[in-house]
């Protein structure tokens, strides 16, 4: 059994990039093997990488494919063979198929006996199907940037190759990768190992290889390194711990060969400014992690992943350099901080108007007077509800919303819009009400972001949001398939959580009427939204598809009350009672339909007409109808579902001892009309028979 | 918790300003790189002189070096701002085609200015490049010396909306911020221009460029003349225009000689459009450019300048 072993040597890949990129050739070279029957029982395939190369080492793989054996079929046996002597055909076929005549056999078909050959496959080498094959899986990599470098543009890839190494155990396979013909040599870490090739002995040495010329070609390896490196760095300021932060993690692991951490230090002054500034400075500008003290506030120092392992010397020279990038940036943000205060927000309004929101609709100036509207009208829904808020500081939170736009800070920390909106609203002395709105308009960013603490907060998310959503619609912006790069459809899921999640007595059409959608388009919108509604209940809320659409068959506009009715639902759908009360409903969903198929109309029941377990059925959905509107008034969804899996034996009764469609006009009539009024009466809390029974 | 304190100064480099220039224009010189002196036309970025902008289309092999002063009107401080410069200095390299070992000679560029890679830490980290007004894009880094960035690293793939055959790589060195880190100068203003050798007098940066950058700050800031800049703008424009129309005429006639071909003016022609360029970042600056005239004024310089690049690449081919 053999090993084989490919590294791709490239210049830096982006960071992003690398680890789809790493489980993408892994697959493709496990398939190849696999294809090629070259993987033995038990073969295993390892990927590695770094900024520099992409590597695969496969365990267990066959140094030859197993030679075989094959069946060609011939002419008939009556055109091979005259009185058991070959013809020339049969001759020509044995010939062709390089074997004796002697050797050729008989074989029954459906069609009759026809003449054939066993002919021996004789397996190819790994090294020859590698080298066939392998270059085109390579270079078939899905990058999201590619590029070309050489001339005449004969391939594509996201950086150029510069090296290639492929062996089988201790043999290099000849292949050829972009110009670059493949042998048994990488490279080191850049500056710790230098320019001189490694040489890797075997295919099963590369980890340790490369690990002797500093670079860990193990990602999971890597990131534990950093991981535990950033702990032990932080260790030394006591009481500190670093600021957990998944994503730099990752990050960091795709831009390191050979990480090691330095603890660096800024000015306490600097502390002044708002953590959400630093913070963004040092994760997003500088991929520095940031530290806290015991009560999390954020304590003066920084820590950044280095790609090399330096000597006291140059770990003092790294981390003087670092600290002294850090001090600029906090420097230029406190001075755009403070330019940026002698224009208020409030005197900012008409700058707006050179700010570009959508070519085809306008400036932020227009934006912001189309969000004014979009907020009077909610606001008189809500006005004098259970929500209470102050309209003035709603109204002026709206008006100021995107005046930080223009400001220097957010020019230089886009990311950071809305939330410096909020925290400059206070520096100026605005209404707490109107900066905390301003500062969580964005609010939430995510499926698992918290919604706007404050009522004109959720207030001005929501206006803003459908302005957008209505407007881009009306100018055909409308996402399609995966395509949706205004991020329409993560304002709607917003917009749809916020409604969930809040106390606001809003439904889905109330937010859409209160934009300016035109007739012709609010087909699209509300379609829009139910499907929002669908994603949100299923895939956030993590409701069975069945529930969501029995809950948003009956009514899909007010979203809190469906997440209750979903809620109640599923509490319920396991018991038994409820399951052939469901099923009960299917089938009068079924009658119904057939009977108007068949142009048999229901009439409203008359007692007359009624077998006696009819009639027991329609006293009870009588008896029991008013309670279940009582009960749904009050939105206590699970007890009303109790109560109509009450009816299971009146229901049981009646499909037991009644023929429905009667041949009896007027009992089928009244039949109809009865099972229709109790699929109504039953049917406004979900569409049962949507529910998907064992 | 401690106290953070602050970070002791290392040994700093002695190089001045002017001996970082001479150490990196030495470097490429002895690799064989043309060294051109900066372009005496007002430029946004050295990507856009004509040593690069058209020496990278077609086939012919070039590699040039030069230290171009980068003016961003909208990017002026007053002088105020210890990191940010209205014009900067950029040491912009291009290698056409571009070697193999293209990187690991940057890296000797650095140790070449005297910065000693085992005490750094040094990532590429991907930074792809764009200019837009000039159909042209490439693929690349920002390079990171201790968290800063000092270089852009890209390999252009595009230039005047043509691919490019061969690419080549630009390498745009940041002189100022290499020299303020060297030098571990907390303000571009601190660093040490020149120093006299024999009494050791230093003139700074600061003695050097302050006024410009207070000057130019206010003239484009407060006192460019809006209604002039346009009349200016539009005036370029029109000669370009004139001159593009007169130039796909020549060059496309199949009875004008190779040697009438040659001598049309596309270099003139492209001043022209440079020239509008950077008018339209005075009047950005200006904050006389609205949002609906924005896109359109990007639109015409686009057609000037790929206009050209697309003239040049032809008279490139016809008179040759």
């Amino acid at each position: 059994m053999s090993d084989f072993l490919l590294e791709i040597g490239l210049e830096e890949v982006p960071a992003r990039m690398i680890a789809a990129a790493e489980a993408e050739l892994g697959k493709r070279v496990s398939e190849l093997l696999k294809r090629e029957r070259l993987m033995s029982n038990g073969a295993k395939v390892a990927t590695y990488s770094t900024p520099r190369r992409l590597a695969v080492l496969a365990e267990g793989v066959q140094a030859k494919q197993a030679d075989t054996e094959k069946v060609v079929m011939g002419p008939s046996w009556k055109i091979a063979f005259k009185d058991a002597e070959p013809t020339a055909a049969g001759e020509a076929f044995a010939k062709k198929a390089g074997v004796e005549v002697s050797d050729l056999k008989k074989i029954e078909t459906s069609k009759g006996e026809y003449v054939g050959a066993s002919v021996k496959l004789t397996g190819r080498t790994a090294s020859e199907i590698l080298i066939a094959e392998l270059p085109k899986e390579v270079l078939g990599l899905y990058w999201a940037k590619n590029m070309y470098w050489r001339a005449a543009k004969p391939e594509r890839f996201v950086r150029p190759v510069r090296w290639v190494a492929a062996m089988i155990d201790s043999s290099v396979v000849p292949l050829e990768i972009a110009g670059i013909a493949a042998g048994n040599t990488s490279r080191g870490h850049r500056v710790l190992s230098g320019d001189k090739p490694v040489v890797i002995d075997t295919a099963k040495s590369y980890v340790e290889a490369l690990r002797a010329a500093f670079v860990v070609v193990d990602v999971a390896e890597r990131r534990q390194i950093i991981r535990k490196t950033l702990d032990a760095a932080t260790r030394t300021v006591a009481g500190a711990r670093w600021r957990e932060d998944e994503a730099l993690v990752e990050t960091v692991t795709h831009l390191t060969e050979w990480p090691t951490v330095i603890l660096g230090n800024f000015e306490r002054k600097y502390l002044d400014l708002p953590e959400e500034v630093l913070v963004t400075v040092m994760r997003d500008h500088q991929k520095y992690f940031a530290v806290e003290d015991a009560e999390g506030k954020l304590a003066p120092h920084f820590l950044a992943v280095l790609n090399t392992q330096a000597d006291d010397e140059g770990a003092a020279i790294i981390r003087h350099g670092n600290a002294r990038v850090l001090r600029a940036r906090f420097a230029d943000a406190r001075f755009f901080w403070d330019v940026d205060q002698k224009t208020p927000l409030a005197k900012r309004m008409e700058s707006l108007k050179n700010v570009t929101f959508q070519k085809e609709l306008g400036s932020y100036y227009w934006k912001c007077e189309q969000n004014l509207a979009v907020a009077n009208a909610l606001a008189t829904i809500v006005r004098g509800a259970d929500a209470p808020f102050d309209e003035a500081a709603l109204f002026k939170a709206v008006e100021l919303a995107k005046t930080d736009l223009t400001t220097e800070l957010v020019k230089e920390f886009t990311e950071l819009q809305g939330v410096i909106g909020g925290l400059y609203a206070r520096a100026q002395g605005l209404d707490e009400k109107v900066a905390q709105a301003i500062y969580d308009q964005y609010s939430p960013a995510s499926a698992e972001g918290a919604i706007p603490s404050t009522v004109e907060g959720q207030l001005l998310g929501i206006a803003d949001r459908i302005q957008t959503i209505v407007a881009m619609f009306g100018i055909g912006n409308a996402p399609t398939g995966s395509k949706d790069p205004f991020a329409l459809r993560r304002a709607a899921n917003a917009i749809v959580k916020i409604l969930a999640e809040s106390g606001l007595p809003l439904t889905l059409s109330d937010v859409i009427n209160a934009s300016s959608v035109s007739d012709a388009g609010k087909a699209q919108v509300n379609e829009f939204f139910r499907e929002r509604l669908q994603f949100y209940l299923k895939d956030v809320r993590g409701f069975a598809y069945d529930v969501v659409n029995a809950v948003l068959a009956v009514g899909a506009d007010d979203v809190r009350d469906a997440v209750a009715r979903a809620e109640a639902l599923t509490a319920v759908r396991g018991s038994e009672d409820f399951a052939a009360v469901s099923a009960a409903c299917k089938r009068i969903k079924n009658i119904l339909r057939q009977a108007e198929e068949k142009g048999f109309r229901p009439d409203p029941p008359k007692l007359g007409q009624l077998a006696l377990e009819a009639i027991d059925l329609w006293d009870r959905s009588k008896e029991i109808g008013p309670q279940i509107s009582k009960l749904s008034e009050q939105r206590a969804y699970r007890e009303a579902l109790a109560l109509i899996a009450t009816l299971r034996p009146t229901v049981d009764q009646f499909f037991d001892k009644v023929m429905v469609l009667d041949p009896d006009e007027k009992v089928r009539s009244a039949n109809l009309g009865l099972i229709d009024e109790v699929l109504r009466n039953f049917s406004t809390i979900a569409d049962f028979s949507e529910i998907v029974t064992a | 918790m401690s106290v953070a304190q602050p970070e002791a100064r290392l040994k700093t480099s002695s190089l001045t300003f002017q001996d970082l220039l001479f150490r990196l224009q030495a470097f490429w010189a002895e690799r064989g790189c043309v060294l051109q002196q900066p372009y005496d036309v007002e430029v946004g970025a050295g990507t856009m002189c004509p040593e690069t902008f058209l020496r990278v289309l077609g086939p012919k092999p070039y590699k040039v070096g030069y230290a171009q002063p980068s003016r961003r009107p909208a990017d002026g401080r007053y002088g105020e701002n210890p990191n940010r410069l209205f014009k900067h200095t950029q040491f912009q390299l291009i290698l056409k085609p571009p070697p193999v070992n293209v990187q690991e000679l940057y890296l000797e560029s650095l140790e070449a200015m005297g910065i000693d890679l085992k005490h750094h830490d040094l990532k590429f980290e991907e930074d792809n490049w764009e200019w837009p007004a000039g159909g042209a894009w490439g693929v690349g880094w920002q390079v990171m010396l201790d968290g800063l960035e000092i270089t852009q690293f890209t390999y252009f793939q595009q230039c005047g909306g043509m691919d490019l055959d061969p690419i080549c790589a630009e390498l745009t060195y940041g002189m100022e911020r290499i020299a303020a880190f060297l030098q571990d100068v907390d303000s571009i203003y601190d660093i040490v221009w020149a120093r006299d050798k024999e009494t050791g007098a230093t003139v700074t940066y600061g003695d050097v460029r302050l006024a410009d950058e207070l000057q130019f700050s206010v003239y484009n800031f407060e006192m460019a003349d809006v209604a002039r800049l346009w009349e200016h703008f539009n005036s370029y424009e029109a000669e370009a225009q004139a001159l593009l129309e007169k130039a796909n005429a020549v060059l496309t006639d199949e009875n004008a000689s190779p040697k009438e071909k040659k001598r049309f003016p596309m270099l003139a022609t492209y001043e022209l459009a440079l020239k509008c360029s950077n008018l339209f970042n005075l009047l950005d600056a200006r904050g006389a450019i609205s949002v609906t005239e924005r896109v359109g004024v990007i639109g015409r310089i686009r057609a000037l300048v790929v206009g050209v690049a697309k003239a040049w690449a032809m008279q490139q081919e016809t008179s040759s």
